[in-house]
């Protein structure tokens, strides 16, 4: 165990991952990883190519380039700096390469805000980015290392973001647990692709596809997207097994096989979270906790599964689809439509905005309300909005 | 030699950019990796599931040619492989002077041992002939159409040799497909000098500045020998050839153009050509193409 | 025909491609004329004119009939004719 800045901790387990090639463009609150990188470059302690790109687009497009010729590849981005990079997303996951990024969350300007919030993430939700949320650094950190072999899989080759709260994460000391160099090299086999660029066999990659068979191409994503669920739920217990450590797989639960009121999440929230349910429960109250481990591929089963015995689920979203309702909201509803429980949504902590314990017990509160009544009265709703300045 | 630009392509009959792409890899050979951002050539060379390219080649987006360029000679270094392949880009003047020249400039800046070739038919043909940083002065566009008050394109053609040398790199050359021998030496010489090249080929394109088909070498070299575009190579930052040339009037580029038409035909176009012959005259005397 | 991961695809597969079928005009090398300078071979956009013993010759499979190699043949030697299809 040491004591380290959840930054460091991510930069030690991608040195960890042995990659290749890294290229990254600083922005905050994701300063602390390139950094660290830079430093580990500096120091020799990482023999890697660090390729100092003058913008995201172009981290995102040497990743592409360094991927598509064999290379295991990272870069980490936030907010700005992932909207900038969004064309090359798409990109990417179309390549069929298993780039790793760590998406530090941010708010998205403007008004420009540099604190926490998932907006950034969710927005890439239709790349064909495998995208995983962590709850803390530890998680962060083994997560680069399981991102990997999921990406890397032959089953599997798309790319995958790893969220990471900003500040609340990145910047917070807390004690890890790093994992051995030897361990890792051997639950982490050097990466073999399938097909790259070289003369020896001198293919074609990016072609342009007509409408006979585009849709085809994108069903081929979507049925990956698939077979990484199984994938993601094996390497987080074979990582168990491995370094002793498990956070669930697409999702995970907490005190949730009794309760009447579950909440659901991703990211740093789920510590606040259970740290209120203890509370609630020591009070009597039957409430628990869906952690979504993996945004996508959505995990529709398991949600459903942890969810059909309850009587409502109140849903959390650091993020808004304007003009409608948070993005997470709008995917449990799908999932349980006409089954299970009442769903309420609830938007909070944009910008950096504080989520509390007591915000978490209104909200359980309103849930159990909606029970009583039967039903929800407010599908979607602004959590400690202040109405004064409005 | 093994031909490395393979047939049945979809390029217009006549097109220059083809004709580039051939004697590029018959310069750079086939121990190579090229990167081609969207564009005339890439669209033409790449219909799924068929390729034209005998060599390893990638085409990611449109701004992006020089970053994927560079991953890929960052990976070759990384995995020990450099001396599998030397890494080209053959990129538009649009992928390369407007929407990627901020990423060309980091790649050049970098440092990075990648050739990047930019085959220059003066407007984004991909999408329909409209304006780009490198269309010349006068020259009508669908963006930058004559009309009742405009000449087409009121600005020069922007000088992207200088801002590539003016970034310190060791090799900077212009050719034109008119002259096949020159292209396929300066590719050669490029992907044999260590660090960052820049090579702009013009190449004529018929369907976008409007003559037969049969005329585009022609035209080619009737853009050179008016000085409209000047061959030239430069080594660290100092010119080290030129191409002399026993100098026309612009007209005789210019009137066998559709896209210069309006010149001829508008009341002022006399005007606007003498602008052109100005610019000719400026490249002349700069580079000194006199004989 | 299985797709490919990625769409990655196979080197030179446009010669599947015949542009032969594009021809209006078709270029004639007159042989006797033909100096062997490899110029229309050089220019061909196509990469379809072909030496055989210090001559010339074009396949008809893929020429598209654009005429820069009868435009540029210092000696005269190329002639485009009407495609009789
Ligand atoms: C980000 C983005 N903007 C616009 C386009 C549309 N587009 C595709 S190719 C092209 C023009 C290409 O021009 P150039 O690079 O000069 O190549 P050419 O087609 O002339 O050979 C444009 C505007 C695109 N593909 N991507
Ligand atoms: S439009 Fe011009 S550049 Fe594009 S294929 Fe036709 S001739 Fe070639
Ligand atoms: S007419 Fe054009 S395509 Fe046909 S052989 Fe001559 S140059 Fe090639
Ligand atoms: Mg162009």
């Amino acid at each position: 165990m040491k004591i380290m800045e959840g930054s460091h901790a991510v930069a030690e387990a991608v040195k960890a991952c042995r990659p290749h090639v890294i290229s990254a463009y600083p922005i905050t609150p994701q300063t602390h990883i390139v950094e660290e990188i830079s430093r580990m470059v500096a120091d020799g302690e990482l023999a890697c190519e660090y390729i100092r790109v003058e913008s995201e687009h172009s981290a995102m497009s040497v990743c592409v380039g360094a991927s598509a010729t064999g290379a295991r590849t990272y870069t980490a981005t936030t907010s700005q700096g992932m909207a900038l990079m969004h064309e090359v997303l798409f990109n990417a996951a179309g390549l069929r390469l298993p780039i790793v990024m760590t998406a530090v969350n941010r708010a998205l300007s403007a008004p420009i805000n540099i604190w926490d919030d998932q907006q950034d993430a969710i927005s890439q939700r239709d790349t064909g980015w495998i995208q995983l949320h962590a709850e803390d650094s530890q998680e962060a950190s083994d997560m680069i290392i399981q991102a990997y072999r999921i990406a890397e899989d032959h089953d599997v080759l798309l790319p995958v973001m790893i969220g990471m709260d900003g500040f609340i994460l990145t910047h917070v000391y807390e004690p890890v647990e790093l994992c051995p160099q030897e361990k890792v090299d051997e639950f982490l086999p050097l990466y073999e692709p399938t097909q790259y660029l070289t003369p020896k066999n001198p293919l074609t990659f990016g072609p342009i596809v007509d409408p006979s068979m585009y849709m085809e191409f994108r069903y081929m994503i979507h049925e990956a997207m698939g077979r990484a669920k199984k994938k993601i739920m094996n390497v987080a217990s074979e990582f168990r097994d491995k370094f002793g450590r498990y956070y669930g797989g697409l999702i995970d639960t907490y005190e949730a096989e009794d309760a009447e009121v579950l909440i659901l999440a991703m990211g740093s929230v789920i510590g606040t979270i259970k740290d209120a349910i203890d509370e609630l429960r020591a009070d009597g109250k039957k409430v628990g906790l869906v952690k979504v481990r993996c945004y996508r591929p959505f995990p529709a089963e398991a949600i459903l599964e942890a969810a059909k015995d309850a009587k409502a689920i109140a849903v959390l979203d650091k993020n808004i689809s304007l003009g409608h309702e948070g993005a997470l909201y709008t995917d449990v509803k799908s999932v349980l439509y006409n089954k299970g429980p009442l769903a309420l949504g609830f938007i909070l902590g944009l910008g950096g905005r504080d989520i509390t314990k007591s915000t978490i017990e209104n909200i359980v509160a309103k849930a159990q309300k909606a029970i009583e009544s039967g039903r929800v009265e407010e599908e979607s709703e602004f959590v400690d909005l202040d109405q004064e300045v409005l | 030699m093994e031909e490395l630009f393979a047939p049945g392509h979809r390029g217009c009959a006549g097109c220059g950019a083809a004709i580039a792409a051939r004697l590029i890899l018959k310069g750079a050979g086939k121990d190579i990796i090229a990167v081609s951002p969207t564009g005339c050539l890439e669209v033409i060379s790449s219909p799924y599931p068929q390729s034209s390219w005998g060599v390893p080649w990638i085409h990611s987006l449109f701004e992006n040619a020089a970053a994927v360029a560079s991953g890929v000679e960052a990976a070759l270094r990384a995995l020990g492989r450099e001396d599998e392949a030397k890494v080209l880009a053959i990129a538009g003047d649009g992928g390369t002077i407007d929407i990627g020249f901020g990423v060309l400039s980091g790649m050049l800046e970098r440092g990075h041992d990648v050739t990047y070739i930019c085959y220059d038919n003066e407007a984004y043909m991909n999408t329909g002939i409209q304006r780009s940083g490198s269309t010349p002065y006068g020259a009508s566009t669908t963006t930058s159409p004559a009309g009742k008050i405009s000449f087409g394109e009121d600005r020069p053609k922007k000088n992207a040799p200088a801002i590539a040398a003016a970034h310190g790199i060791p090799y900077v050359a212009t050719a034109s497909i008119a002259y096949p021998k020159d292209v396929i030496k300066k590719v050669k010489k490029a992907v044999e000098i260590e660090g960052p090249k820049y090579l702009q080929i013009h190449a004529p394109c018929c369907t976008g500045w409007g003559f037969d088909s049969s005329r585009t070498i022609e035209i080619g070299r009737l853009a050179v020998e008016t000085a409209l575009f000047p061959i030239y190579e430069m080594q660290n930052g100092k010119i080290t050839s030129v191409k002399k040339i026993k100098r026309k009037p612009v007209e005789e580029y210019l009137k066998v153009q559709r896209r210069f038409r309006h010149l001829f035909e508008k009341e002022g176009g006399e005007e606007e050509i003498k602008k052109i012959q100005e610019i000719a005259d400026g490249n002349a005397e700069q580079f000194g193409l006199d004989l | 025909m299985k797709l490919s991961i990625g769409a990655v695809t196979e080197p030179g597969s446009t010669r599947i491609n015949k542009t032969g079928s594009w021809r209006t005009f078709k270029p004639i090398i007159d042989v006797e004329a033909c100096v062997g300078c490899g110029m229309c071979s050089m220019f061909c956009p196509e990469g379809v004119v072909y030496e055989v013993e210090d001559k010339y010759t074009i396949d008809y499979d893929y020429c598209k009939g654009c005429g820069v190699c009868a435009h540029e043949c210092p000696s005269g030697a190329i002639e485009m004719v009407i495609e009789e299809k």
